[in-house]
């Protein structure tokens, strides 16, 4: 198990190497920045060419990312374009979207199994069936509409919330743009959990269970659920990632300053020290959420061993 | 094993439990003072340096802190003397500038002329890498302190010499005789001491001699500013302070004005437009700014710019109807265009209505005809091209062309080429990639036709992304410029208009209102002619 | 239902200690055999794909889902057959004006006729989503399912690679990739969409083979000799395939809404291509004026999810013999 551990650890190395320079030569290949600097007037050619050997733009690829990479290994993450440093970027904006996260991960456990439950539980009547319609509901419409829609009537209509969200972000401001960041993710842990419920309760053991006299809801919480949990657990591995920087259309619409707002400017703007800085942090974020699922699979399935 | 795993879970639920209790506790109130205005923002892309901030929202804090030797009019546009006493010239080229007394900045610090000539060195000198160094660019001097390639070999514009503490003098390279009404223009702001020696400090918290003063900045989200009590001029603010606070998305501001969490916006979302009137009753402003849309064509391109090709230019602009889209789209929070400037400038500073004439005028069967007599579109086909990240400009470009493919029969003669970024359209079009018409927006600098007309159709000008090339128009230009008689100068920049009128090198669109919505807390909300609110003549109930 | 299968593996292992034998032999007979088509007059033995199909067939969600998707793919060719009039001719006049006769569905902000662009969008948005799914879905499955079988190097290398791809932000990635692309094909778009989707699969699929490669009748098959390919095909695929299935029918639609977003930023289809997603995008700002804009490209979208969320529930189903 330590072992395991330590060699998934090592692994980031390569990774990180892999995908600082992917995201590098990505950034490098939109383009020139420094046109766009400028707005709608033209560069002065002679200011933007000091820009761009300020900025080390000037030189071949390779030679970029290696100056980047030494400043990385130094503590230097760069500046963006406005003048503010990456690091600091990354601490104003990290905390906010990990509890955005936060909120919208519970939900959809808390929420998404206990529908995934009840619909497989009572597969083929009608809870299942609108619990379905819901799920398709929550597919079809982009986050951009629920957003502006549950925007408009939490925020607007019925005063219950503020619409947006205030440059210190509490958690209780967050609430309602983590449900609408969680939705899309509900519909896919609400069939994942009815689907292995549904597999799972003509499996043996839990013949075995019940023929042991086991009360019902021991049989299920411990013997089924935990058992169906494992493609779920896998999917909420992927969603924390790509939740905390795909969140661009919440963070948008809620106006919350996280991480998926800076790496969108930075996208825009083409700074490749915001976009790889962030994604960075992002991949390592993956790593770990992927490393704890691996391990959560032993806990749910003591089959599962590691070597 | 079943033992370990409620712990594991108990300590799951124990961590997820602190870390939402850590985490909310982080979320402090913070109150806002009376009397102070909450307004929307965006980030700014630059450092707020004056002459390093070329766009609206950074130029937004400028117009609070700062105030130059002029000062355009809020509601005529009209330059008139701020610091400066008296400017004179003896022949529109060597210029005298008084800067008047009793003016400090708000760190005590005088303002005097050496404030202005080293804020305007710093602007030039290459080594700053200032994007605003080209406004300086008519300035004796500027070739040896702005090469345009290696090191500068002077660190100060020899045409600008102090005189005394007071008086300074300016010598361009040509004759300009509008130069003095260019002034009200941010990048002309002076600056203090402290800019220079501790800059760093500066930046975080800039310091100037205008209205407000900046409490405190938090880049990203949001500025406190309150109001200068020992501000010498005499517009002074009439509201406590103002609280600037970014929104990513006007959409969210706008929602945000409906739930009273803010006062005032200043870019009511074009999907509103048909609810604000609704919503916000009179507490809604929609007024003229000076801003042009237009679309351009490359000329650079010979089969745009082969003779006979102008009747195809002229015909493209005929088929556009402009006041139905206005109308549509855009809930007339824009007016169709009918010449190159804007109304702001009024009759006397150079707009001219209908300038354009029939070219501008929606006449699909004539611009059918025009096209098939000048040869027909080449390749039978054109495209508009724009960067969309903003969002906002693929509604008005696929209405265009709509109209153009209206007028002309076919549904697939116009299509729509969106480019992802602003930085790759910018990139395109400089490098002179165009192969159809392509969005051009322009913001004036300062109030005056020449900055309409110079910067991009002038041969070789550096906002001319179509490459237009024209020696009479060039001619026109100059002589305007040469004139001293101002009424003799709009007549002349007129004259020069028509041949945009002949040949069409970019076909007007609209122009561009200042729009802006605000709460029954706030009265005398203002727009100027850039657009931008009025701050310092708010009232806060 | 049809009779239960004496040579199901599963419910070979469920019959107790000795099944480990039956569940042999069962595997032997079948390959012997080979997949019959499943008729009704088969009497013999029969494999678990020909099974599957012999269920299906007698499934009515099945059928109803497969007639909903023959359908649109009907539209997807040949939209002129239920829509006569021109998706790209609009009248700005009539902007965002509600339904009237010979418009049932209302018009957009741009005033071109919902209707026409409801079903003429069906064939870009469910080419997109359809080629995409199946695209991801087959690779993240293969990669993912090897990496959970195999395990060691071979899982830590394309779970890393897995990663990186995970960490490209969609936007970088569209913007890079597809805007070198002109010209309206969809071909890009799906292959974009492809390339960053197969890793949430591949995940999904590993973890689920790496449940499944514990069974004891995966065991049991192992230690009878059987080789990997015969393990991984016949024994660990059809269980695990099932949250492969379920996660890939959602994606279906999330891939038509991401080819909006892909479209919003400028890099997904071109005009003068119709598709649902840029409808739904057009239509996202206008919700309080003309909520019609958005409720038929929208509902398109939740018609096709849903008859591939029935369809991929059935075909789950026919693969899993303990719910016969």
């Amino acid at each position: 198990m330590g072992r395991y551990v330590i060699r998934r650890l090592l692994q980031m190395i390569p990774v990180f190497i892999g995908s600082t320079f992917l995201i590098f030569f990505m950034v490098y290949a939109l383009g020139d920045p420094v046109a766009a600097l400028f707005g709608d007037k033209a560069p002065d050619p002679a200011t933007a060419a000091r820009i761009r050997q300020e900025l080390y733009l000037d030189q071949p690829l390779w030679k970029q990312y290696l100056h980047y990479m030494g400043q990385i290994l130094t503590g230097n993450f760069g500046t963006a374009f406005n003048g503010q440093k990456v690091t600091e970027l990354m601490y104003d904006a990290f905390p906010v979207t990990l509890r955005l996260t936060l909120v919208a991960i519970v939900f959809e456990i808390v929420i998404g199994i206990t529908l995934g439950l009840l619909s497989g539980l009572r597969r083929g009547r009608s809870v299942d069936t609108s619990v379905l319609l819901v799920t398709l509901v929550v597919v079809s419409v982009p986050t951009f509409v629920s957003g502006y829609v549950l925007q408009y009537l939490f925020g607007v209509k019925w005063q219950v919330v503020s619409p947006s969200v205030s440059p210190a972000a509490p958690l209780d401001e967050l609430l309602l743009p983590g449900v609408v960041l969680g939705l899309v993710s509900l519909a896919y842990v609400t069939r994942l959990t009815r689907t292995s419920i549904v597999e799972n309760s003509r499996a043996d053991y839990l013949r075995t269970a019940v023929a042991k006299g086991l009360p019902r809801h021991r049989v299920v919480t411990r013997h089924l659920l935990r058992n169906s949990l494992i493609p779920v657990a896998t999917f909420i591995g992927t969603d924390v990632g790509a939740l905390m920087g795909g969140a661009i259309v919440t963070e948008r619409i809620f106006n919350i300053h996280g991480v998926g707002y800076e790496l969108y400017q930075g996208i825009l703007r083409q700074n490749s020290p915001t976009v790889v800085g962030f994604v960075t942090i992002l991949v390592i974020v993956f790593l770990v959420a992927n490393l704890l699922v691996d391990l959560l699979y032993a806990v749910l399935d003591p089959r599962i061993r590691y070597a | 094993m079943r033992r370990g795993t409620r712990a594991v879970a108990g300590a799951a639920l124990w961590v997820l439990v602190a870390g939402l209790a850590a985490t909310g506790c982080s979320g402090g109130a913070d109150g806002t003072g009376a009397g102070v205005v909450r307004a929307s923002w965006g980030d700014p892309q630059n450092p707020l340096e004056p002459a390093n901030t070329n766009e609206v929202q950074g130029g937004k804090v400028l117009d609070m802190i700062f105030r130059g030797l002029k000062q355009y009019d809020p509601r005529t546009g009209a330059a008139e003397d701020m610091l400066a006493e008296k400017i004179d010239s003896p022949d529109q080229q060597n210029f005298t500038i008084t800067v008047k007394g009793g003016w400090t900045f708000s760190n005590g610090e005088k303002v005097t002329a050496r404030s202005f000539v080293d804020a305007w060195n710093y602007a030039a000198l290459i080594d700053n890498k200032q994007k605003n160094a080209s406004f300086f660019q008519d300035v004796e001097g500027y070739d040896r302190v702005h090469p345009a390639g290696g090191t500068a070999s002077a660190k100060t514009l020899s045409g600008l010499v102090v005189k005394d503490d007071r008086t300074f003098t300016v010598r361009l390279r040509t004759k300009f005789s509008t130069w003095p009404d260019t002034l009200g223009y941010a990048a002309y702001a002076p600056l203090p001491r402290a800019f220079f020696t501790d800059h760093a400090g500066w930046l975080k918290r800039p310091v100037g001699n205008g209205p407000y003063m900046i409490d405190s900045y938090t880049r990203g989200s949001q500025m406190k500013l309150s109001r200068w009590d020992g501000y010498p001029g005499e517009d002074k603010a009439k509201n406590s302070g103002v609280e600037l606070r970014v929104y990513t998305d006007n959409n969210t501001a706008y929602t945000d004005l409906q739930a009273g969490n803010l006062d005032l916006v200043d870019d009511i979302p074009s999907t509103q437009l048909k609810n604000v009137k609704n919503d916000l009753g009179d507490r809604y402003i929609n007024q003229p700014a000076g801003i042009i849309q237009t679309v351009v064509f490359p000329m650079y391109d010979p089969t745009w710019n082969k003779p006979g090709m102008e009747k195809v230019r002229r015909g493209i602009s005929m088929a556009i109807n402009r006041a139905q889209i206005t109308d549509q789209i855009y809930q007339k929070t824009r007016t169709p265009a009918s010449d190159w400037t804007s109304p702001v400038l009024g009759d006397k500073g150079g707009y001219k209505e209908g300038l354009c004439g029939d070219a501008c005028t929606y006449n699909p069967d004539e611009a059918k005809r025009l096209i098939q007599e000048g040869g027909g579109l080449p390749g039978g086909h054109v495209t508009i091209t724009s960067n969309v990240d903003t969002g906002s400009h693929r509604v008005w470009m696929d209405a265009v062309c709509n109209s153009i493919n209206n007028a002309l029969g076919q549904d697939r003669a116009c299509t729509v080429n969106p480019v992802g970024t602003f930085a790759d359209f910018r990139n395109q079009v400089s490098g002179l990639r165009m192969t159809g018409m392509f969005r051009s927006g322009w913001q004036m600098d300062y109030p005056l036709a020449q900055n309409f007309l110079q910067p991009l159709y002038y041969t070789d000008a550096s906002s001319n992304y179509g490459k237009f090339s024209n020696p009479q128009f060039d001619k026109l230009i100059d002589d305007a410029n040469a004139e001293s008689d101002t009424g003799k100068a709009v007549a002349t920049f007129q004259d020069a208009e028509k041949i945009l009128a002949d040949q069409m090198p970019a076909v007007p669109l609209w122009y561009q209102n200042g729009s802006a919505g605000y709460t029954a807390n706030l009265s005398g909300v203002e727009l100027n002619p850039f657009s931008v609110p009025v701050y310092e003549r708010i009232q806060v109930k | 239902m049809p009779e239960p299968d004496p040579h199901d593996p599963k419910d070979a292992i469920q019959s107790g200690g000795g099944g480990a034998m039956s569940l042999a032999t069962g595997d032997a007979e079948a390959l012997g055999t080979g997949p019959v088509p499943g008729g009704p007059a088969s009497g013999k033995a029969r494999s678990l794909w020909s099974d599957a199909w012999h269920d299906l067939r007698r499934n009515p969600v099945f059928v109803v889902s497969a007639l909903v998707i023959a359908f649109l793919v009907l539209i997807a060719l040949w939209p002129g057959l239920i829509a006569s009039g021109n998706p790209l001719q609009c009248d700005l006049a009539k902007a965002q004006e509600g339904s009237q006769p010979g418009h049932p569905f209302g018009f957009d902000a741009q005033g071109c006729d919902v209707y026409t662009r409801t079903v003429y969008g069906a064939r870009a948005s469910i080419t997109v989503g359809v080629c995409a799914t199946a695209g991801a879905a087959l690779l993240g499955g293969v990669l993912g399912g090897l990496a959970g079988f195999f395990g060691g190097w071979w899982d830590g290398l394309l779970s890393r690679l897995a990663d990186i791809f995970f960490g490209i932000p969609i936007i970088l990635g569209g913007l890079v990739f597809l805007s070198v692309v002109t010209g309206g094909s969809v071909w890009p778009v799906v292959g974009f969409i492809v390339l960053l989707g197969w890793p949430q699969i591949s995940r999904i699929a590993r973890g689920s083979v790496v449940g499944a490669k514990q069974h004891d009748y995966v065991q049991a098959a192992r230690s009878l000799g059987a080789g990997n390919g015969r393990l991984l095909l016949r024994h660990i695929g059809p269980n695990a395939v099932a949250p492969v299935i379920v996660v890939a029918t959602i994606a279906l639609g999330t891939y038509i809404a991401l080819e909006a977003t892909l479209s919003f930023v400028g890099v997904g289809l071109k005009p003068p291509t119709v598709s649902w997603g840029i409808d739904i995008s057009n239509a996202s700002g206008q919700i309080r004026n003309a909520p019609h804009m958005l409720l038929w490209p929208a509902g398109a979208l939740s018609v096709t999810v849903l008859a591939f969320i029935m369809l991929g529930d059935a075909v789950r189903d026919a693969l899993d013999p303990k719910l016969r």
